[in-house]
């Protein structure tokens, strides 16, 4: 007698704690071996394009620190760079200190997040709780800088919204110091840990082809080893003049991938600590008033600084009619601007390219024949933030 | 390629009538090409060794209503061997179908769902063609130009039906699109008057 096996579907989220977000995964299982992974988008989804496009270009900064919540202003950084290279403005060099400060405190922000989560999702709580403490010191610093922890709305074209109050640079400063005891603390628990490595060493298996196939980026394509960073490899803002490493994997496996991210972090705060030393005095965005609003001191005196903020605020300003794709090297990976102008001060098409988005639909790829307790494991050290798979 | 005007050089003796149109900006390299020729085009720029663009990074399409070929189709390509990056372009109009690029990039199959379900651009030979960002059941194109920003269905939970019910968009008050566009030049009519005057002078 022969008994007729049927696959079983599962719904994996869309209310899951592992699921980071809104992710509805259905997955074909055999047994426990999952046959078939695939994901359902679009729960998160608000028509950031489409917003953009009947906004003007000031108006649309805050729909990006909407996307990877997590990492807020590596995304204004991207839109920013775009109508600055349109424009052909120059931004002032303490302005590119500040963003790059700024966008490295994002990636901390981001890789803690994650390191700590898909510590979580295998079973580890320590973890979350100690990164969380440090998240909170720097939001606490976006805070000072732009008025609000998470949706900083501070980057502008031509520069950021206004210089940083006093004391915050000391402030970011004695943090560098103490960060990297806090990540020594991370990896003790984790670095070595039997049960961590049980969960990640060898699962989700990316290689070098694979990763340039399914247009991985950032951690995803150097933990396969590939060296690719566009803050090296196509250099924006003041990215230039500072020194700092690409930390690569070597398996492609989800532990390389928890181990780039730890060396981004160090990485990372050598780069912070790099800018504070060198930033000097001196105008935080571009001195057009046809781009950057003027101070409210000038308003109160000068006629034609009323009339610029006047024009700002209603017109905003015009951007020529152009193209342009900027990238910048977020957290998660390449992010970008397609950026179509018509000389008109709103833009004619916004496409965004969220890294997240092509990472997620390499899951059937990647969980393809690995156990069911390892979809969240590998779904972890993804990085998907639903704000950008969704936009 | 090292440099992009050799690059851009190569492709143009390589491809010669394939290539409608090419230009350097922003450091990339622009190209526009036909329906007909985009598929031998983007092989030879995958595969060539001086070219190597290896990575698909998006696909999208620009809508221009008032276009007799409606829809702008737009490649996006990286080389991580020469770091170059390359914008391939062409025109489809409404109805057209265009092949699918899945089988020589795996990641543009999710990129394909997008643009199928924001401007209705179909794909031949797609596996797996459905909506991907918009709702179960969802109708019409929202990144087309003439899509309106409010949508045209709401959804809310009806207490009556104890289900969630998608009705027609109803709003307090209607978007409001203001036309701040340098009022300084008056209205219409006066602008129209002053060229008149101006073609009888």
């Amino acid at each position: 007698m022969t008994k007729k096996i049927k696959n079983l579907n599962l719904n994996f989220g869309p209310q899951h704690p592992a699921a980071h977000g809104v992710l509805r995964l259905i997955l074909e299982l055999d047994g426990e071996v999952v046959e078939k992974a695939d994901p359902h988008i679009g729960l998160l989804h608000r028509g950031t394009e489409k917003l953009i496009e009947n906004k003007t270009y000031m108006q649309a900064v805050p729909y990006f620190d909407r996307l990877d919540y997590v990492a807020p202003m590596n995304q204004e950084h991207a839109f920013a760079l775009a109508v600055e290279k349109i424009l052909k403005i120059d931004v002032p060099i303490r302005a590119q200190y500040i963003r790059v400060i700024f966008c490295e405190i994002g990636r901390i922000l981001s890789h803690i997040l994650n390191v700590t989560t898909q510590a979580l999702d295998v079973g580890a709580l320590t973890p979350s709780l100690w990164g969380f403490e440090e998240r909170e010191t720097l939001m606490t610093f976006y805070e000072r800088a732009s008025g609000s922890r998470l949706h900083a709305n501070y980057f502008r074209a031509g520069g950021v919204h206004q210089d940083l109050p006093k004391g915050l640079e000391e402030d970011i400063s004695s943090f560098c110091e103490t960060f990297p005891k806090v990540i020594n603390d991370l990896e003790s628990l984790l670095t070595d840990n039997r049960i961590f490595k049980q969960r990640n060493v060898d699962i989700g298996i990316v290689s070098k082809e694979d990763a340039l196939d399914y247009s991985f980026s950032g951690v995803m394509i150097r933990g396969s080893g590939v060296p690719w960073d566009l803050r090296k490899s196509q250099p924006y803002d003041c990215y230039e003049d500072l020194d700092f490493k690409i930390p690569v994997g070597k398996n492609g496996d989800c532990y390389d991938r928890y181990l780039c991210r730890i060396e981004e972090m160090k990485e990372s705060v050598s780069i912070i600590k790099q800018c504070l030393s060198k930033m000097e005095k001196g105008p935080v965005k571009s001195l057009d008033g046809k781009i950057s609003p003027p101070s409210k001191k000038d308003i109160k005196q000068s006629m034609e600084a009323l009339i610029h903020h006047f024009k700002l605020f209603t017109e905003g300003y015009r951007v020529p009619k152009d193209e342009i794709y900027t990238a910048v090297e977020a957290p998660k990976g390449e992010f970008g601007v397609y950026l179509i102008s018509d000389g008109s001060s709103k833009p004619y098409k916004c496409k965004i390219r969220a890294p997240g988005f092509s990472h997620l639909q390499s899951m059937d790829y990647l969980i393809k024949g690995h156990m069911l307790a390892d979809v969240p494991a590998v779904l972890g050290s993804l990085d998907i933030v639903f704000g950008e798979v969704d936009r | 390629m090292n440099s992009l005007e050799d690059l851009e050089k190569k492709i143009n003796s390589e491809l010669t009538t394939k290539i409608n149109k090419s230009e350097i900006k922003h450091n990339q390299i622009y190209l526009e090409t036909d329906k007909d020729d985009f598929l031998d085009v983007i092989l030879f720029l995958k595969t060539n060794l001086d070219t190597k663009f290896r990575q698909l990074i998006d696909i999208t399409v620009v809508d221009y209503p008032e276009n007799n070929q409606r829809f702008q189709v737009v490649y996006l390509f990286l080389s991580h061997e020469f770091n170059q990056r390359l914008v391939l372009k062409y025109f489809i109009s409404e109805n057209e179908v265009i092949p699918s690029l899945t089988s020589f990039f795996p990641a543009a199959n999710w990129m394909e769902r997008e643009v199928f379900d924001m401007y209705g651009v179909n794909f031949k030979d797609h596996p797996d063609l459905r909506r991907i960002l918009t709702d179960y059941g969802f109708e019409g194109h929202p990144l087309r130009k003439d899509f309106p920003l409010t949508g045209h269905s709401e959804v809310r939970y009806s207490e009556d039906q104890k289900k969630v019910i998608s009705e027609p968009v109803k709003l307090e008050q209607n978007y409001r699109n203001f036309d701040y566009e340098s009022p300084w030049e008056g209205t219409k009519y006066i602008k129209e008057e002053i060229e008149n005057n101006d073609k009888k002078n």
